[in-house]
């Protein structure tokens, strides 16, 4: 049997974990072609319920990619994200979702190879927990209860 | 060259999107590794897709060519660029879009060379990432909207605050660019600290010669109006558009009439401390702070002065043969429209009264940086010679403790007050110069000299001058009849080191000016540092500019400076505002925020998310365009889905995961 692919969904930032990534490429380094990134101006922008719709819809794991702490463009987007990803993580298992699936990395624009190293990391962690879902059943929690869990700051 | 087979045309979608997809090969660098001919087939069959190619190398001439008859031949509403990264050539597309009558902001980027054909194997799983990629960003093309850069008028005059070294460099700049400037300074005089000084390090020239030049200059520039014993009062409005409030208060003389005589000061019968001496002489009631001071006029102290309502004295009237003093002069309100703000107000030092275990405050011979250049300087209290306070014999053996305050989280300040080491050479060598038989010894944990010829000065200090150094902390001041003895520990020997010293300076830490707290607020920057000092909009790339559109800062307002670096910053800062100022309009990106007024339950969740204080919320919320910078930090937090980003909504987030995830089984043209 073929070896278990995991879909990663990547928002990231702009000014940082974007260009990052860009640099990985100039510097032609290797990693798992399982990520598919989508840019955000900050890490502040990326709202749990994109996190979770991305993990409904097929998903195996969502990395958000932000600048260092003191290093966001816009100030303090990136403790913002932290703060929404720390209470997301304490939501997703009632979801029937590992907190595991949801990574928040700080990755600067010089940092190509970190960028590489954390995709193929975090591809490698989801090939050990598997496809989603396996135990329980996240569709059962409405998406009216889950954006009042999920929105708000 | 023509498009190459599998061109995909398709006819559908006739009211609905009609995107074009252009997959660059990038020569080998993206063919090498991805299945260019399978992107562009695949993309041809996704919903909304009207035409899809690929190409040598898009970004050339030919491949634009490409993108622009495409455009017009197949009436694109959009156009994706599957190529290299959007900080190469997102810039050229939206162009070549723009040019062939597509608004830039329907053309975006598949980035499938960084992201994807450099990073990683030749294989299926490589071209298929390409094609989510691809798929994701004809998703955010889909629900993109046309859009137009902000344009706003703004007032060509700027507002500087605070009227030392740093505001009056500011001033003359933006001045001589052309524009009117107000500048307003709280005290009778402009100048600000660097007027008190002796010399300057690490030159050693007069500080008040470099320095009266410019206020004068400051002072009859055409441009500039001059605002003494003036504050901003209040501030309204956002970039480019402030309304300010300035108060003037009276000094009860006239400017143009007093001649400087001084008649009336030498019958005044008050006298309080002369704060310019800090205190090491008296003025009376109606002063001069210095001779040179700009404006040239002497000025009445309503608080010192026996009593103007009713009067009680009127002596300096009566003596002033021009007629000069005017008791009825009222209170003066300044209301104008500023494009921008330089905030300029400088520092203070941290009162040396806290600093109980040197005796400061109690031995009127432990005394602060600033008195000891009030005592070296020609023009001071002492006339130049060295003479200490207490009862004005010339000191032989003076103490200097660097880091007086500073760097000490415990008790006083964290922070390294950075000018110290520089100012605290420059008085032990004065002193030698001046007092030749007398002893220096200065107490410091290390010596911070970097600047231009500054380790050269210290090192001159050390070796030429004799000054002795001694590495340590002093642990207790006290007085012993008419000495001030300083116990201390030279760390470099491990030895006691007792000094029966005659004077004791104290290079006390820098602190920011009182007063600036309440300013801030004004002026809408909710943003001082932990220590109160201005805080920049970011440490690195925005060092000149605040979170608050338009406000700019120098000089020692946003850290301990010393002068070169308070007039460089103090330059940098004019320059910014010159061109705010110079700028027909004001060009703003447009993908900012947007409020659906339907949804928002006007809870205010949002308005403290901003970093740039932009949205307001009475009965929903409301985005000035101008000061939105785009962050998404008010849409992500949002609990009703109101609050949104131009072309980065939820919808097309939504879609461009779907598109991201979809097996390529899923997608079926619509
Ligand atoms: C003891 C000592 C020795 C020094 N020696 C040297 C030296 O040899 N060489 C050197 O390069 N540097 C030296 N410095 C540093 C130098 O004094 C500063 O770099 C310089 O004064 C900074 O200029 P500034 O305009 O930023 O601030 P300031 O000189 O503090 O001027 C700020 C001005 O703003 C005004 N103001 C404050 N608040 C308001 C308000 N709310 N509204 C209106 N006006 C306001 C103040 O009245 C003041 O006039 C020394 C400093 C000290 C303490
Ligand atoms: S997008 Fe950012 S800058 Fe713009 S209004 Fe929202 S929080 Fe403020
Ligand atoms: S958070 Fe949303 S609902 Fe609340 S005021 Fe702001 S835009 Fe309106
Ligand atoms: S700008 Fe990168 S996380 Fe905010």
């Amino acid at each position: 049997m073929a070896e278990f692919e995991p879909k990663i969904v990547a928002f990231l930032c702009r000014w940082c974990a974007y260009a990052g990534a860009d640099l990985a490429g100039t510097s032609r380094l290797k990693y798992p072609p399982n990520v598919v990134p989508i840019r955000v101006p900050c890490s502040g922008r990326v709202e749990p319920a994109w996190v979770v719709d991305a993990l409904r819809q097929g998903a195996d794991g969502v990395l958000i990619g932000g600048c260092h702490p003191g290093d966001c463009h816009y100030v303090s987007g990136n403790y913002k994200a932290r703060r929404r990803v720390y209470l997301l993580k304490k939501i997703l298992p009632e979801l029937g979702i590992e907190p595991d699936r949801v990574r928040l990395e700080w990755v600067s624009a010089s940092e190509g190879k970190r960028f590489a190293e954390v995709v193929a990391d975090f591809v490698a962690e989801l090939r050990a927990l598997g496809p989603i879902g396996a135990g329980s059943d996240a569709s059962r929690v409405t998406r009216d209860e889950e954006s009042t869990a999920l929105r708000g700051g | 060259m023509s498009p190459k087979s599998g061109d995909a045309i398709r006819p559908s979608s006739r009211h609905g999107p009609r995107i074009g997809v252009f997959v660059c090969h990038c020569g080998h660098n993206i063919a090498g590794t991805v299945d260019v001919e399978k992107v562009a087939e695949a993309l041809a069959r996704y919903p909304g897709v009207v035409y899809s190619t690929h190409y040598d190398y898009m970004c050339s001439d030919p491949g634009q060519e490409l993108v622009k008859r495409a455009i017009k031949e197949h009436r694109l509403t959009g156009v994706v660029v599957a190529a290299c990264s959007p900080s190469m050539h997102e810039p050229t597309f939206r162009t070549a879009g723009e040019e062939a009558g597509l608004n830039p902001y329907l053309v975006e980027i598949a980035n499938i060379r960084e992201h994807c054909s450099w990073v990683h194997e030749a294989g299926p799983a490589t071209t298929d990432k390409a094609i989510r990629i691809t798929r994701a960003a004809v998703e955010k093309v889909r629900g993109n909207h046309p859009l137009e850069p902000l344009q706003i008028g703004h007032a060509e005059k700027c507002l500087v605050i605070g009227g030392g070294i740093a505001g009056i460099q500011a001033a003359l700049d933006v001045a001589e660019a052309g524009y009117e400037v107000l500048l307003v300074e709280k005290s009778p005089t402009i100048g600000g600290h660097m007027a008190q000084l002796s010399e300057t390090f690490p030159t050693l020239d007069c500080s008040q010669c470099i320095l009266t030049p410019k206020m004068v200059e400051a002072a009859r520039h055409p441009r500039i109006r001059l605002l003494t014993y003036s504050e901003v009062e209040e501030v309204s409005g956002f970039l480019g558009n402030y309304h300010v409030r300035i108060r003037k208060k009276p000094t009860y003389v006239d400017p143009e009439k007093c001649n400087l005589c001084g008649d009336c000061e030498e019958v005044c019968p008050v006298r309080v401390p002369n704060e310019f001496d800090r205190g090491l002489s008296e003025r009376g009631a109606i002063y001069i702070p210095f001779p040179q001071a700009v404006p040239s006029s002497y000025t009445l102290d309503e608080e010192a002065c026996l009593g103007l309502e009713p009067l009680r004295c009127s002596e300096c009237a009566r003596v002033c043969e021009v007629g000069a003093i005017d008791y009825d002069m009222q209170e003066e309100i300044i209301e104008e429209d500023v494009g921008a703000i330089i905030v300029a107000t400088g520092f203070e030092l941290y009162p040396k009264e806290e600093m109980a275990e040197y005796g400061a405050g109690r031995i009127p011979d432990v005394i602060d940086g600033l008195e000891f250049e009030r005592i070296l300087s020609a023009s001071g209290p002492t006339g130049g010679e060295v003479r200490r306070p207490s009862d004005g014999k010339v000191p032989k053996e003076v103490v200097f403790i660097q880091c007086s305050g500073s760097r000490d989280p415990e008790l006083h300040k964290p922070y390294c007050s950075k000018i110290c080491c520089m100012y605290t050479a420059k008085h032990a060598l004065l002193y030698r110069h001046l007092v030749p038989d007398g002893r220096a010894y200065v107490f410091y944990i290390d010596i911070r000299a970097g600047g231009k010829g500054y380790e050269e000065f210290v090192a001159r200090a050390m070796e030429e001058d004799r000054i002795l150094y001694l590495r340590g902390k002093v642990a207790k001041v006290f007085r012993e009849g008419d000495k001030v003895v300083v116990w201390g520990v030279d760390t470099l020997t491990g030895k006691r080191v007792e000094v029966k010293a005659d004077l004791v300076v104290l290079a006390q830490a820098i602190v920011p000016s009182p007063g600036v707290t309440e300013l801030a607020q004004r002026l809408h920057m909710s943003c001082l540092d932990e220590h109160g000092f201005l805080k920049e909009a970011h440490p690195k790339l925005r060092p000149l500019e605040t979170l608050a559109g338009g406000v700019f800062i120098a000089g020692a307002a946003q850290a301990p400076k010393d002068i070169p670096d308070a007039v460089a910053q103090a330059s940098g800062a004019a320059a910014k505002a010159i061109a705010l100022l110079s700028a027909p309009a004001l060009v703003h990106p447009p993908e900012v925020a947007i409020v659906d007024e339907e949804l928002c339950s006007g809870c205010g969740i949002c308005a403290p998310q901003c970093p740039y204080s932009a949205i307001t919320v009475e009965e929903v919320a409301e985005v000035n365009e101008v000061l939105c910078e785009g962050c998404g930090a008010c849409a992500a937090a949002c609990p009703s889905g109101a609050m949104s980003l131009r072309n980065l909504t939820d919808e097309q987030v939504l879609a461009m995961v779907r598109a991201a995830l979809k097996e390529a089984a899923e997608v079926t043209s619509g």
